[in-house]
């Protein structure tokens, strides 16, 4: 039996004058991956930001595993985060920091003073997404896709129940996007993690995703699983699907 | 613009400045209490802050005590008080010049640092990350580097007065040509253990005041590149002008607990 771990309902934010949300509502269920799709500049990472008390509606409610956190303060809100990673689009790792530092900081920070297991439980993901051997090097000597998985491996060192995407192919090559998509499906698959993936990359959705839904002026438009996406005919939805815009030649 | 509108929107301004600054302060020392201390950050926060900044203070000190000794003494010569000196420096040097040039030295060095730092986090969205990671970013960045300043700025304080007079009595007694045994006796007499201690508090107030300035215009950081050198031009001038008004307002109380000259 599906259960929601995150419903969000009725949404509503704004950006100066721009009303980025306006009554977003969308369930989130236990253990699969959800991708939102949607324009640039729509609200999908904005969206995001709710989900982890970085930002907070102007209205509206978010329920994790039915606790109502939309007016938690930031020590209300730890325990919750610890249950959520998040891996942002550009990474926003430790520059200060070398990967292995980078990576260790969750287990530090939640009171493990054993060197040797921290070591062992970095090194175990840092294999996990393929980043071996890259362990002494400092953040700005990576490339946009090793930055990403070095990201991914600090949100699940200390393994979350939901993680959380912000564009994580934006930029990247198509196999380095591939090999992005890949992993987040083994983490699905090991980890049993619930996702979010904030994205506009259709391949991506469509290798990843076990639901889906399209955001369009701050509302879910479409939410449904891909084959629902690839059978529908609605032109605003086939017109992102499809990559087409409206504009004369 | 109408004037009146834009007087209210400064004053407001203002006032909301102080309300962050103080929220800033408040929640940094309601974690100090909470006994949300991470020692290894601090302790290398004062290696940098501290340690770091001797040479800088040390310089400064030194310099302004014998060019301060050599203004004096030109002028105590013409009234052949070649002696009184000595007293003159140290006073000015306790109870005004280590705490103002130490404060003003420090707010440039390191509240420049400090806000240059947390506003490249903020606008490469670390400081969202460490959030993310339930990690609250005073607990994190402002706590260590606080305590980093209350301990050291103090400490500089009196390094800088050390220096100050140190020079001012090879300059009076080496260049000039003072009497040693005069320009000591008189130093001692006139200089009470209160003067260092107004030197003191001074600097444990600077200290305050510069870390929660620099680390909130760190923290409230936004646009980018421009922002980060937007905010640490500001916490430098806003640093270095809340020393210098605060400084009068406090040889104005402390005066009262400490009156200058009572041996006089």
């Amino acid at each position: 039996m599906s259960s929601v771990f995150i419903d969000v309902r009725d949404l509503v934010q704004r950006i100066g004058t721009q009303e980025i949300l306006r009554g977003f509502s969308i369930p989130v269920i236990k253990g699969e991956t959800l991708v939102l799709l949607g324009k640039s500049g729509g609200g999908k990472s904005v969206f995001l930001r709710h989900l982890i008390g970085l930002m907070k509606p102007i209205s509206g409610q978010i329920l994790v595993e039915g606790i109502d956190i939309t007016h938690f303060n930031e020590r209300q809100l730890e325990p919750i985060r610890r249950k959520i990673g998040m891996v942002f689009q550009d990474g926003a790792l430790f520059d200060s920091m070398s990967v292995f530092e980078n990576v260790a900081f969750p287990l530090r920070e939640r009171g493990e003073r054993n060197e040797a297991l921290i070591a062992e439980k970095v090194h175990e993901t840092l294999e996990l997404v393929n980043m071996t051997g890259h362990e002494k090097k400092m953040p700005v000597n990576l490339s946009g896709g090793m930055r990403k998985r070095v990201a991914l491996a600090r949100a699940i060192v200390s393994p979350p129940e939901v993680i959380l995407y912000d564009e994580p192919t934006a930029g990247l090559d198509p196999i380095v996007s591939d090999s992005i998509n890949r992993l987040i499906r083994r983490m699905q698959r090991q980890l049993h993690a619930t996702s979010i993936v904030v994205t506009h990359d259709m391949v991506s959705c469509y290798h990843i995703a076990d639901r889906v839904a399209l955001l369009n002026e701050g509302k879910v438009y479409f939410y449904g699983t891909v084959e629902d996406l690839k059978r529908t005919t609605d032109p605003i939805i086939r017109d992102f699907v499809d990559g087409r815009s409206d504009e004369a030649e | 613009m109408n004037p009146a509108l834009a007087i209210g929107a400064a004053l407001t301004g203002f006032c909301s400045y102080l309300g962050q600054v103080t929220e800033l302060a408040a929640e940094t020392f309601g974690s100090i209490f909470a006994g949300r201390v991470r020692v290894g950050l601090t302790l290398r926060q004062i290696s940098h802050i501290g340690f770091g900044s001797q040479m800088v203070v040390i310089v400064t000190g030194a310099f302004t005590g014998a060019v301060f000794t050599a203004q004096t003494f030109f002028q105590f010569a013409r009234l052949n008080m070649e002696s009184a000196v000595g007293p003159v420096i140290s006073v000015a040097m306790c109870r005004e010049l280590g705490p103002v040039l130490t404060g003003l030295m420090v707010a440039g060095r390191v509240g420049a640092a400090m806000s240059a730092e947390l506003g490249t986090m903020k606008v490469t969205q670390q400081i969202d990350a460490l959030r993310a990671l339930a990690v609250h970013p005073v607990d994190y960045l402002v706590v260590p580097r606080a305590l980093a300043m209350i301990i050291s700025v103090p400490l500089l304080v009196g390094e800088c007065i050390f220096f100050g007079i140190a020079s001012g009595y090879l300059v009076a007694t080496k260049v000039l040509g003072v009497g040693s045994a005069y320009y000591m006796m008189n130093m001692y007499k006139f200089t009470e253990a209160q003067d260092i201690f107004m030197g003191v508090i001074k600097g444990f107030v600077f200290a305050v005041i510069i870390v929660f300035i620099s680390c909130r215009e760190g923290l409230y950081t936004r646009d980018g590149a421009v922002g980060v050198g937007r905010a640490t031009t500001e916490a430098v001038v806003i640093g270095s002008l809340a020393v210098l008004i605060a400084n009068f307002f406090m040889t104005m109380l402390l005066n009262i607990f400490f009156p200058a000259g009572v041996n006089g």
